[in-house]
């Protein structure tokens, strides 16, 4: 019970709790809009957790994991219109799939370090809408693919949007259990020996191959479960969906949210979809300008994301005596590890 | 992103000489090669620019097209007088330059404006993770944009072509002038880039200031001011490759994206650390991608995806790609 009251655990308590009623008063308060724009924040946070896993956890850059999504896109898409299958059942595999080609994905990317892997995945997300309009036989090209809007099951008395959202945050919730329990595992441990130092990894017999492979594949399963979210979301594939952009929301999502902080993905979903819509409101024109501002201003004042700039502050108001958290033999650590040393 | 002008310029060439094309294989081939050559001159200048700043700093400048694009913006105002919405506001600055004025004039202020976004955005950041830095240059990739988009507006717009249309006939061979032209000045434009580097103070200290900070800054160089005046010199180098290509795909503020692309492959395949291998990897990409879009059905749309083969195919069997030296890492 003490563990459970230390600050780190009380935050983390109270933080819960306020998030799981917000969970559930969102959908009730919001208006038909609102609510839809929440569920397309699951979708993105499927995704970024995924690329949590990648870059945060394994520290492999990655701009292109759209790509992942449009695997997930696309098979959902395929299967119901073609084959007639159901949607929940296209979702586990369109996620393998992804894991599949992830995995194909993560091989030549283990030769490919910090800049080389960031120029590689650049050209990876730039590839898919030209490929997915190429191959228009298959995808369906330009005019892209219309599916049937999902309505409420067992007959539940909620709106189509309200179940969306609910639907979509419920597979968040698969997603993010079985991810947040392998980074807390041994394969999770590796991840971050990798990232932290390649050759000390090695020099413990840790498989670099091996692990970051793996993360590519389990990031790329999560985006394909995004991927099928998103086009169930809006009812339609089309391949410019696909672009540079959705790659770059995914990677921006992830360091304005805090990279390698648990519940860092659920925020940077939230300001991925939710930023650009109040600077359009408060710019009036294309959101661009501030968006780039606030990036810029986010990793200048905020370098361990909203994550790392929400427990900094709470950690100061637990802590009486103040300071910062000192770690002995550990020069660079983020708060968050530096709390599961200390705690 | 995809932008259908700028993945079919290179393929197609200039339009007089579509037609000009159907004669029979070696001939059109010749030509491919020939207009392909002129399309990876605009990606070599941009590689080259792309390369100038990661030899400075160790990074890749994602916002690189996009200050290209502007600089062509500033091109287009001085020779049309079209000043966007500030022009407007102000109700000022009715100048109508001749093409190569203006030209001189964009490189110069394209300069300053380098300076000035490594000297207020990228300076704070100097030795940050490679990833910050790759957020704050797609930060400034949006804030660029954004501006371009805010003062004139998305529409596509004629930016005129210095060179003539027409083209050289060579033993049944036609060669457009415009294709000419830019291999020309890109060509112009690495001599002065490696005169500058290799003949001046100024250029030796750059070096230096890249290679060995520490001593450099013992000796007297302000290494700080040298990655200033790095991002100036690309964003310059990026400027030309704008104005280059802005005639052949019309200028709007997304015109420099695909480009981008294929400047990061030929600063790859030329090794990213060889301003000479960024200009033979542009040009050689170039004529790769004419190639690829004539001879491979359905090849248009498979540039991009050509673009990334080359970038990893080159990555995986010659990380250092022509004309870099392989670096040994100390553990």
């Amino acid at each position: 019970m003490s563990r459970l009251l230390a600050p780190r655990n009380r935050f983390n308590l109270i933080a819960g709790f306020v998030g799981l009623v917000a969970f559930f008063v969102i959908p009730n308060v919001t208006d038909t809009f609102q609510t839809f724009e929440w569920a397309q924040v699951a979708a993105y946070a499927a995704a970024i957790i995924g690329l949590n896993v990648l870059t945060g956890y394994s520290g492999q850059i990655s701009l292109g994991n759209g790509a992942f999504m449009a695997v997930g896109s696309y098979t959902t898409a395929l299967m119901t219109t073609r084959l007639g299958v159901p949607y929940p059942v296209t979702i586990p595999i369109g996620a393998l799939l992804a894991f599949v080609i992830g995995i194909l994905v993560g091989i030549p990317a283990l030769r490919l370090r910090g800049i080389y892997l960031a120029l590689a995945t650049f050209a990876l997300a730039l590839t898919v809408t030209p490929v997915l309009n190429n191959f228009d036989k298959f995808t369906g090209g330009h005019v892209g693919i219309s599916l049937k809007p999902i309505h409420p099951a067992f007959g539940l008395p909620l709106s189509n949007e309200q179940w969306l959202y609910f639907f979509d945050w419920s597979l968040v919730l698969i997603v993010f259990v079985p991810a947040w329990l392998l980074i807390r595992s041994r394969t999770g441990r590796a991840w971050m020996a990798i990232r932290d130092s390649e050759t000390a990894a090695v020099a413990n017999g840790i498989s670099l191959a091996y692990y970051k492979t793996l993360a590519f594949g389990v990031s790329a399963a999560c985006a394909g479960v995004a991927g099928s979210l998103l086009v169930i979301n809006i009812q339609y594939a089309q391949p410019d969906a696909f672009s540079l952009n959705l790659s770059l929301q995914l990677l921006i999502g992830v360091v304005i949210g805090g990279l390698a902080y648990v519940w860092g993905p659920i925020l940077g979903a939230s300001l991925a979809v939710w930023l650009p819509f109040f600077a359009e409101r408060a710019l009036g024109a294309k959101p661009d300008i501030g968006f780039g501002l606030f990036l810029i201003a986010v990793v200048f004042f905020a370098p361990n994301g909203l994550a790392g700039l929400i427990q900094r502050v709470t950690l100061r108001l637990h802590r009486p005596e103040g300071g910062v958290v000192a770690i002995p033999g550990v020069m660079e650590a983020t708060p968050a590890e530096a709390d599961q040393i200390t705690t | 992103m995809s932008r259908c002008a700028a993945h079919t310029w290179a393929t197609e060439g200039a339009p007089e000489l579509i037609e000009l094309a159907a004669q029979g294989f070696l001939p059109s081939f010749l030509q491919q090669m020939i207009s392909g050559a002129a399309a990876g001159a605009v990606f070599a200048s941009l590689a080259l620019a792309l390369v100038l700043i990661y030899r400075a700093m160790d990074i890749a400048n994602f916002a690189q097209g996009e200050m290209a694009m502007f600089g062509t913006f500033i091109a287009y105002a001085l020779i049309t007088g079209d000043f966007g919405l500030i022009g407007t506001k102000l109700g000022f600055l009715q100048v109508h330059l001749p093409f190569w004025a203006a030209f001189a004039l964009a490189v110069i202020v394209s300069f300053a404006l380098g300076v000035l976004i490594e000297r207020v955005l990228i300076r704070p950041f100097e030795g940050a993770p490679l990833l910050t830095l790759v957020i704050v240059t797609l930060g400034l990739f949006s804030i660029v944009n954004g501006t371009a988009g805010l003062n004139w507006g998305y529409v596509f717009k004629t930016f005129y072509s210095p060179f003539p249309s027409d083209a050289f006939e060579v033993g049944g061979i036609f060669i457009g002038k415009q294709d000419v032209g830019i291999i020309v000045v890109t060509l112009v434009v690495l001599a002065i880039v490696f005169v500058f580097f290799r003949y001046t103070r100024l250029g030796l200290a750059m070096r230096a200031a890249a290679l060995y900070p520490e001593a450099s800054r013992l000796l007297g160089v302000r290494t700080s001011w040298m990655l200033a005046l790095g991002w100036g010199l690309a964003a310059a180098v990026g400027a030309v490759s704008g104005m280059m290509v802005a005639p052949i795909v019309f200028l709007d503020p997304n015109m420099m994206q695909s480009v981008l692309l294929f400047a990061f492959a030929a600063a790859v395949l030329g090794g990213i650390e060889s301003p000479l291998g960024a200009v033979v990897g542009g040009i050689a990409i170039g004529i790769l991608l004419a190639l690829v879009g004539t001879y491979v059905p359905g090849g248009q749309n498979l540039r991009v995806p050509f673009g990334l083969l080359v970038m990893v195919g080159v990555l995986l069997v010659r990380p250092a790609g022509l004309f870099g030296h392989i670096e040994a890492r100390r553990v």
